[in-house]
Order: C-alpha cells, then structure tokens, then sequence
C-alpha cells in the first residue's frame, strides 16, 4: 500500500482517519479505473473485422460501409475514439449502440441482463454463506474429527470443480427429480423465476461456499485457540454461546471480507453459469457478442463488468476499515 | 570416531513433512497420473487419434443408434460421442492439452512474474510503486473477464494464445511474492556479505535470492496450474478456447449439450477429468504451502 496521504498517523483519531482512509482508497480507484478503460478499449480496438460490414452485412455498399464507419467515428485515430468513448461515458454514461441488434443501445442490453445477473448472484451468495460458513464453523468446532476431514475434503472437491459441470450434472440428475426447468429464464411471475433461478444459484453458490468453508475454518480455529476463548470457557458458559458469541464475533471479519470478494467473483463467474442454464445473463451477453464481434457490446459489457467487481471490492474494504481500526492505518 | 550427524536443509524438511501429510500424496499420484496420460497416450488407449483429434467409429455404422454407444460395451468402456467417437480415447488425449495449457501458461506468468517481482523488490524506490501498481490494477480486473477479453481479439484462438493469455492475467500473483520474499531478504547478511565480495546486482538476484523464493514460488505455481487448467476448461466451454475437433475437455462437455440428458456419460466424463486433474495440483499444492510454511513445523 502507497506510504504518506493525509490519513497518516497516530491511532485513535477515529472518524477523521475513516474519512480520509476512504477519500483515499476512492483516489487510489481513479488510475485503475483509467486503466481498466484503456486496457479494455485498446482490446476492443483490436477485434478484427469492419464494424460496417458485420453491422450491414457482406454484401452491403462498400460507400454505405465506409459512412457507417465514419458516423460511429471508427475511422478516427485511436487515441481520439479513445477520447471520445471515455466522454460519452462520464458524461453521459452512454456505452454507444449495438453493432449486431439493430438499433439497440449498449446501455439498455446491459440493463436487462445485469439484473438477471444480480438476482443469480445475490441467491448464490445466499446459498454459499449458509452453506459455506456453517461447514466452516461445524469442521472448526470439531476439528481433527471425521466431521471435518470429510467436510474438508468436500470443500477442497469443490474448490476443484467446474461450475459448468456441476450444472450439467444437476441438469442431468437434478432437474428431473425436482420437477425444475433444465435450462432457460422465465421470468413472469416471481414463482417462475425463482423456479428458473434455482439450479443455477445452487450450483453457484455450492462452489462458492466451499472457499468461504476453508476460510470461515480456519479463521474459527485461530480465534478458539485465543485466551479470553478459554477464559469464557472457563466462566463456564455453555459451549454454543462461546462458539456461536465469543469465537463468531470476532471471526467474522475475515470471513466478511471473503463473502464480500466472493460477491464480485460471482456477479462475473457467472458467465460460466449463465451459460450452461441459457441465462439471458450479462456474462453470456459479453460471450455472444464476442463470438459475434460486436464491438461496443463487448467493450460495455466488460466494463461495466469491471466496474461493478472493483466497486463491490472497494466496498468491503471500506466495510472491513469501519469494523477493524487496525486496517485504517496502512502504512505497512 | 565421532559420527557426524548432518542437519537438514529446509528444503529436505519440507519435503519429509510432504510425504507424511497423505492428502497431499493422493494428489502427487493424481498430478502422475495425467503426466502419464499426456505424454503415452497411445499405451493407454487402442483407439487411434489424428493431429485433430478425430476418431471415427461411425464409418462402420450407418445409423445414429448403432455408434452412438453407451459406457460398458466391449472397446469403448466410457461409450462413444454423438459422431461415434471413443469417449475414453478423446479424455486421454484431452491430458495432454489441459497438461500443456496448464504448464505453459503458468510458466509465462513465472517468467514475467519473477522477472518484474524482482526488479521491484531489489530496487525499490519509483521503480518498485510502478510495478506495484501495475499489479494492483490487474488484482482488481477479474481475471476470467481478462482472459476472455483478450481471446476476444482472436479469430479462433491456438494454444500460443491461450498460454500468452493466461501468463499475462497470472504474473501479479507470482510477482507480488516473489517481491515480497526478495524485500524480506534485500538486507540479510548473507546479501550483504555478496555484495561485500563484489557480486553483481544480477549475481545476487539470481543467485541468493530467487533460490530463496523457491518454496512459496513451487505452491503458488501448482495452485496456478490448477486454476489455468480450469480456466481452459471453462473458456472452451463458452466457446472462445480451442477450436473443435481439438479434444480439450471443456469443449467435449460444450459440444456435447444437445445430448446431456440422453447419452449423460457424455456430459459426466470429461468434468470427471477435469475435476481429478485440478484437485491433484490442488492438493499437492496445499500440501506444499502447509510443508513450506514454517508455522507447521512440529
């Protein structure tokens, strides 16, 4: 972390230090945001093929080609369409127009599929923090037991599988059984979507749960080795009061910090997941449109993708800074 | 006589409490198992397999039902795909790619990794807040979106592309240990007594640090090849990997969709593979980082 800043010094100064602790992580955001931008707009730069020709077709006016290149700017020098994209968005947060469906606007195809995304990711997430830290907690009480070998031993399998296949095996052994849809989105009413909604986010959220698994274990196993653990057991408080109070209290910052990361993990993991249940997702949005080359499509897809991962990082950070003084101070 | 009793290196020690911790031997068998598997396929299974991959059982069948074969039938213990080809024979020769796209693309990100984690920590100063951030920027950028993003420039991607692709989303990781452990040792006595003999900046480097870096270097690059055979996996099932009839893994599962439900065994065996090959790197390299970390030593 960069040294000096104006949030430098003693402890105990409290609000202040969080406010400039914050000021100061939405700074440092700025190059990687610029960053992100030109490393996404110069690969976009790079997709072969004429806008032109995919938008018109082969056989369109070479002279009908040429205009639509030169009125959406793609015969400008880099650099200036560079300029020029980065314009339109912060000032107007417009991601330009589809080259492939006609008409459409980067920001409403977007629109839609982020909040199928969302939706993915948030009942994911649900599923892996039950899962994942009740599995870190019962192999942390009772470690060293067959509990936890064999919890561990899932959550390292899980670690290790891909999401497609677990959905493609739950499409095969699953859905019949359930009576739930094998693949699609459906949603008309909240009952179907959540129906639609189901397997993907279980599948999704298995996976995830088994990294906050390991990491809910041995954030438990080092706070239970702590004197005021022994200390509150020896008060003789009952043992689910010591692990659920004592222990879960002070485990759960980094176990917050893992579910916060895995979040944006999940929104853009996603794209695997969307893909193997035909989720009109925004991650299967971005691989259509690459496979398609539809360039704007792409660039505003992985942006926006970019933005929300960074932003949902920053978040935690902040939120671990608010729950743990320690963290404000980074000079190390 | 006194006999001379000759203390361990903490390399021998790591590797000692290696070989006791039984997990992690589970995976090294796993880890020689697909090694085995990439480089003699042909021991392995009968079935011929061209450059591209294809094996045609079908040319014997006129019809669907005839070499479209479920696992357990004389010759073909996986069954066949939908063109009539040896499951088995197509995951054989599956070990070899995932083997090279994993070694390859993580040797990239060693090679760019250790080069710039070096130059930052032993340097310091300008030099080291630029790399630094250079990789803070990449930490922040999902690495699964980068990698698509840049496959996204090629027509249909070759393996070159794919190992360049993955070495340049991997290199923060190796870099930011790497920089770590040589800042940790930049003033050590033993840096110091090199310099005092007059070693070149390059002679130390190579020489006395980066030897010193092996150990976390060795868990962070099995965990790395695991995560790259994964991520090949998953980019050739979204279609932007390999192109077909090439027999990776992810696009055996991808290409066989329209099939999952009614010839399953198509859709379960090349995710087995892949599973049991990632969870061999995965758990060598947890045993690894549990070797090498001198927290464990009993």
């Amino acid at each position: 972390m960069a040294s000096g800043g104006p949030g430098d010094g003693p402890l105990g100064l409290g609000r202040g230090i969080l406010l400039a602790y914050t000021l100061r992580r939405l700074l440092q955001a700025i190059p990687v945001i610029l960053l992100v931008t030109l490393i996404v707009f110069l690969l976009n730069a790079a997709i072969p093929g004429d806008p032109g020709r995919i938008r018109l077709g082969q056989r369109a006016d070479p002279a009908a080609v040429e205009a639509y290149n030169e009125a959406r700017g793609y015969n400008d020098p880099i650099p200036v369409q560079y300029f020029n994209y980065l314009w339109r968005l912060f000032t107007q947060f417009d991601l330009g127009e589809s080259d492939v469906k006609a008409g459409k606007s980067v920001n409403e195809i977007l629109e839609e599929s982020f909040f199928v995304t969302l939706r993915l990711a948030l009942l994911s997430i649900i599923v892996a923090l039950i899962v994942g830290i009740g599995a870190g907690i019962l192999s942390a009480v009772k470690s060293r037991t067959a509990v936890d070998y064999i919890s561990m031993l899932i959550a390292i399998i899980g670690v290790s599988m891909p999401v497609f296949w677990l959905g493609i095996l739950m499409i095969i052994y699953v859905a019949p059984v359930l009576g739930l849809p094998r693949t699609g989105f459906d949603d008309t009413n909240t009952y179907t979507m959540l129906r639609s909604l189901a397997m993907p986010a279980s599948a999704l959220g298995l996976l995830s749960s088994a990294t906050i698994a390991r990491l809910s274990r041995s954030a438990m196993l080092d706070v239970m080795t702590q004197d005021y653990i022994r200390t509150a057991r020896s008060k003789g408080l009952a043992e689910s009061v010591v692990v659920l109070k004592h222990a879960m209290r002070n485990a759960a910052i980094p176990i917050v910090t893992v579910v916060g990361n895995s979040f944006g993990y999940l929104l853009v993991g996603a794209v695997l997941t969307e893909t193997v249940f035909a989720l009109p997702g925004l991650g299967r949005e971005v691989v259509e449109a690459i496979k398609q080359r539809d360039r704007e499509l792409i660039t505003g897809g992985i942006l926006l993708m970019s933005f929300v991962f960074i932003g949902v990082n920053l978040l935690v950070d902040l939120s671990y800074a608010v729950f743990d003084p320690r963290i404000r101070d980074d000079r190390s | 006589m006194t006999e001379v009793k000759i203390g361990k290196s903490p390399t021998q020690m790591a590797l000692k409490r290696l070989r006791k911790n039984l997990l992690a031997m589970g995976g090294a068998v796993i880890v020689l198992i697909v090694f085995f598997l990439a480089f003699f396929p042909s021991w392995v299974v009968p079935h011929h397999v061209d450059g591209s991959g294809i094996y045609t059982y079908a040319e014997q069948f006129r019809t669907a039902e005839e070499y479209q074969k479920p696992p357990g039938i004389p010759g073909h213990p996986l069954g066949t795909d939908e063109l009539g080809r040896d499951v088995l024979t197509r995951i054989v020769y599956g070990a070899g790619i995932s083997l090279r796209v994993g070694l390859v693309g993580t040797a990239v990100a060693l090679l760019i990794g250790l080069i710039l984690g070096s130059i930052a920590g032993y340097r310091g100063g300008r030099i080291d807040a630029l790399i630094s951030r250079l990789t803070d920027t990449f930490f922040a950028f999902p690495s699964l979106l980068l990698t698509i993003g840049i496959l996204a420039v090629f027509e249909k991607p070759n393996e070159v592309v794919i190992f360049a692709a993955l070495g340049f989303v991997g290199w923060p990781g190796v870099a930011r240990i790497v920089r770590g452990q040589v800042i940790s040792m930049r003033g050590s006595e033993f840096v110091l007594g090199a310099k005092a003999l007059g070693q070149s900046d390059f002679r130390i480097l190579i020489g006395h640090l980066l030897p010193n870096c092996l150990g976390p270097v060795v868990v962070v690059s099995t965990l790395m090849i695991a995560g790259n055979i994964l991520a090949e996996a998953g980019l050739s099932f979204l279609g932007i990997g390999l192109p077909p009839p090439i027999p990776s893994w992810g696009r055996m599962l991808v290409d066989s969709k329209e099939y999952w439900v009614d010839m399953p065994w198509m859709g379960i065996f090349p995710g087995l593979a892949i599973m049991f090959t990632v969870l061999g790197f995965n758990l060598l390299g947890d045993g690894l980082r549990d070797a090498f970390d001198p927290k464990m030593k009993d």
